[in-house]
């Protein structure tokens, strides 16, 4: 007897969100099949991997990262290399320097590396503040001033600065508001639904929903991304109806499994090759679960996801 | 699949006998469905009905043993489709491919990578699984490579379609309790009297999933019930589908013939793109493959992917511990600066990650906190001055170090002064309440 085939394909859909403008528009979310499911109904927009670049150039960067971007001068040149990367949907600029312990970049300072690297690239921008949500509240606010029109994602609002930054990112400049939430999918609905009393419209909000390396927690991620994409479709929940976007480069590189050297772990193989893997697997694992998108920064790790997602679709 | 009293009632002769010792058949019925009373104490239900009874209420998914001994496994027996919904019970497992169709080289590197994944995380030994022997064209070389990987004290997958040449295969590996694979529509026959004549799991391929459904079904009416599927297709879409369906049409829509483990073999539909089989890997690991073949396994890939697989297989009611005692980091010696924290897993990958990341040589030391985070154990009593008292005594610290400053968790900064009562001698510090903070304070504390 032939297998009788039960496609799921749901009544609700996962909110579509625009980034960028115009021609260089990308699109996340807008599936009404479980996560990568294409064999149930096909899937409007297609998983999008972003390239992250950081306002601390190519400091600490490993090996095949420095070779790539070879002897960009000026974070825009770097930008335009990381747009260039094949398998880059987006670009992704993380103020890792912001942060009050890290350098205390200033906000006018993190003001012109943001016009900067949006004037350098062609694709939609991404900007990721530091540890501190204070500070973040504060660059989120001018740098959505100085790139207002340009339809970018801030990431994040979290609940200590989700006032702040909803009602500049997403109230008096338009953009896109990242609503982060730390692997918990009562708090992740709960700040979906402050942001909107705010006045920030769903259709301008996306979750991140947290993250974590391979090994490091991960089921707690899987759990919370597959337990909202269930709410999202299988119960119309419209406050965990955003698309998700999980950064991966942040969480992945910083393991031991990828800062452990070749020296003190003779036994673990190139060092550079295991923080590509750890990249790949978290990312793959992200994708599996649910994620719209997915946050890489070494050259290889982007080109296999993106061909990845390219072969299931 | 739970049967209601009603589903009983309806194979009951419903002649309230009473034979069996409840005064209708619907009370019989209800009882049953319970699990009160077994089927068996009515006499008057026939033993073709209660085959059929059995049948519907046996698990979705079959559990199937493959190999032998200390490299035996289980796979299957899996109830539910997310991991939040109970729990996975059979970790995937990871195979590495040699063939008589690859070159010389590629069979010896993976050799060579099977011998070498031996590790232990978080009390899990971590090792090549599995060796998917799979058979091209040229025989004497298969038979050479299914020795060599018999040798290798590992579970095999003799991946062959030839029933001639697996009979040989097996001749020099049966005892290990291989799975055959390679049984399709028009061998299935001759594979299952050799998987049979050798008590082992056969594996089952097809075209496409309606070819796999259909000999499968063959091969349960002709009684071989231990069986795994080869969900394998022409591309990474196709496989994908198949392996997604096969177990959604098991435990959601009760589709007993799918109700198998799958395998899943990357080195076919990634052959040659290393990075390319580590993320089709980890979405199997994570989406349903069973077994998961890869051409080979270097550390690179196999730490993200068993911790990937540890944290995915977890019980979700349980949560994950390590060993209490002391955990010398970056170089920390007997003079080194203490650091105190749980025995939950995540909060030690954190910890210890950030200590890491600092530089800084620190004595990590782990208490028994019944395997909750920091605030939970202290709220539950499992994190006290008199825990932490009792712990270093144990474990002996005062003998073992001779610094003598020890980091607290500073969410549970309210303990330093009876810690300090009760560890005379010991300088008590708060750390910052959150990890990420914990680099800087390191680099900066002056003890
Ligand atoms: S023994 Fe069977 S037929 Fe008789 S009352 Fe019980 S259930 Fe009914």
């Amino acid at each position: 007897m032939a297998f009788v085939q039960k496609p799921q394909v749901y009544k609700s859909a996962i909110n579509t969100v625009e980034l960028g403008v115009s021609d260089n528009k990308i699109t996340l979310g807008g599936a009404t099949v479980s996560p990568l499911y294409s064999f149930d109904a096909p899937i409007a927009n297609a998983p999008k991997v972003g390239v992250e670049i950081t306002d601390l150039g190519l400091e600490g960067e490993p090996k095949g990262i420095v070779d790539y971007y070879g002897d960009c001068k000026t974070i825009g040149e770097q930008a335009k290399k990381a747009a260039a990367m094949p398998g880059a949907d987006f670009v992704c600029l993380r103020f890792v320097g912001a942060e009050p312990g890290e350098g205390d970049r200033s906000v006018e300072e993190c003001v012109k590396i943001a016009k900067e690297v949006s004037e350098a690239i062609d694709i939609p921008l991404v900007i990721a503040g530091c540890k501190s949500s204070q500070k973040d509240a504060q660059i989120f606010e001018k740098i959505a001033e100085a790139l207002s029109g340009k339809n970018v994602l801030f990431l994040s609002a979290k609940e200590e600065n989700y006032k702040t930054v909803g009602a500049s990112v997403g109230l008096a400049y338009s953009q896109k508001v990242g609503a982060e939430s730390s692997v918990d999918i009562n708090l992740a609905k709960q700040l979906n639904v402050l942001l909107t009393q705010l006045g920030v419209a769903k259709e301008n909000i996306i979750m991140n929903l947290g993250s974590a390396a391979a090994g490091y927690g991960f089921e707690y991620v899987a759990s919370t991304i597959d337990r909202v994409k269930q709410a999202a479709l299988a119960q119309n929940d419209a406050m965990l109806q955003m698309p998700v976007v999980t950064p991966i480069a942040s969480e992945t590189w910083v393991v031991k499994e990828a800062l452990a050297s070749e020296e003190d772990m003779p036994e673990w193989g190139c060092q550079e090759q295991r923080g590509i893997e750890m990249e790949i697997v978290t990312a793959a694992a992200c994708l599996a679960c649910g994620s719209d998108a997915v946050i890489l920064k070494h050259p290889a790790s982007v080109a296999t996801i993106s061909a990845m997602v390219a072969a299931l679709m | 699949m739970a049967l209601t009293g009603l589903d009983i009632f309806k194979i009951t002769p419903k002649t309230n006998c009473k034979d069996c010792g409840n005064p209708t058949c619907m009370a019989f019925a209800m009882k049953v469905a319970q699990g009160a009373i077994p089927l068996d104490k009515c006499p008057h239900i026939s033993d073709e009905v209660r085959a059929k009874l059995d049948e519907a209420t046996a698990p979705p998914m079959k559990t199937i043993k493959i190999g032998a001994g200390e490299n035996e496994h289980t796979l299957g027996g899996e109830t539910v489709l997310y991991r939040h919904d109970k729990t996975f019970v059979s970790k995937s497992l990871y195979a590495v491919a040699v063939s008589d169709g690859y070159s010389d080289e590629q069979n010896e590197t993976a050799f060579a990578d099977i011998a070498k994944i031996d590790y232990e995380r978080i009390g899990e030994r971590m090792r090549v699984d599995a060796i998917f022997v799979d058979y091209a064209s040229d025989s004497a070389k298969f038979l050479d490579l299914v020795k060599r990987a018999n040798d290798m004290d590992r579970a095999l997958i003799i991946s062959c379609s030839d029933a001639d040449i697996a009979e040989k295969a097996l001749e020099i590996a049966g005892a290990g309790k291989p799975v055959l694979s390679g049984a399709n529509a028009s061998n299935f026959e001759a594979m299952n009297a050799l998987a049979s004549k050798h008590g082992i799991v056969l594996g089952v391929t097809g075209a496409d999933l309606n070819e796999l459904h259909d000999t499968v079904e063959k091969l349960e009416k002709a009684g071989n019930k231990n069986l795994v599927l080869d969900v394998t297709m022409g591309n990474i879409k196709d496989t994908f589908a198949a392996t997604v369906q096969v177990r959604r049409a098991s435990i959601k829509d009760g589709d007993r013939t799918f109700g198998y483990p799958s395998i899943v073999n990357t080195a076919r539909i990634a052959a040659g793109d290393r990075d390319m089989q580590s993320a089709l890997a980890s979405l199997f690991t994570v989406k349903y493959g069973s077994v998961i073949v890869m051409e080979g396994m270097r550390y690179a890939d196999a730490l993200p992917l068993y911790g990937l697989r540890q944290n995915i297989f977890t019980n979700p009611q349980k949560p994950m511990k390590v060993e209490p005692g002391i955990y010398a980091l970056n170089g920390a010696d007997e003079n080194s600066v203490c650091a105190l924290t749980v025995d939950f897993a995540l909060t030690y990958f954190v910890v210890s990650g950030e200590i890491e990341r600092s530089g800084v040589p620190v004595n990590l030391l782990i208490t028994d906190a019944g395997g909750y985070s920091v605030l939970t154990a202290w709220a539950a009593g499992k994190l006290s001055a008199s825990s932490i008292a009792k712990f270093f005594q144990e474990a002996d610290i005062e003998g073992k170090i001779k610094n003598r400053t020890l980091i607290i968790p500073g969410k549970v900064a309210v303990l330093k002064g009876e810690i300090e009562d009760k560890l005379p001698g010991w300088k008590i510090i708060p750390s910052p309440p959150e990890a990420i903070q914990l680099v800087k304070y390191l680099r900066e504390l002056d003890v």
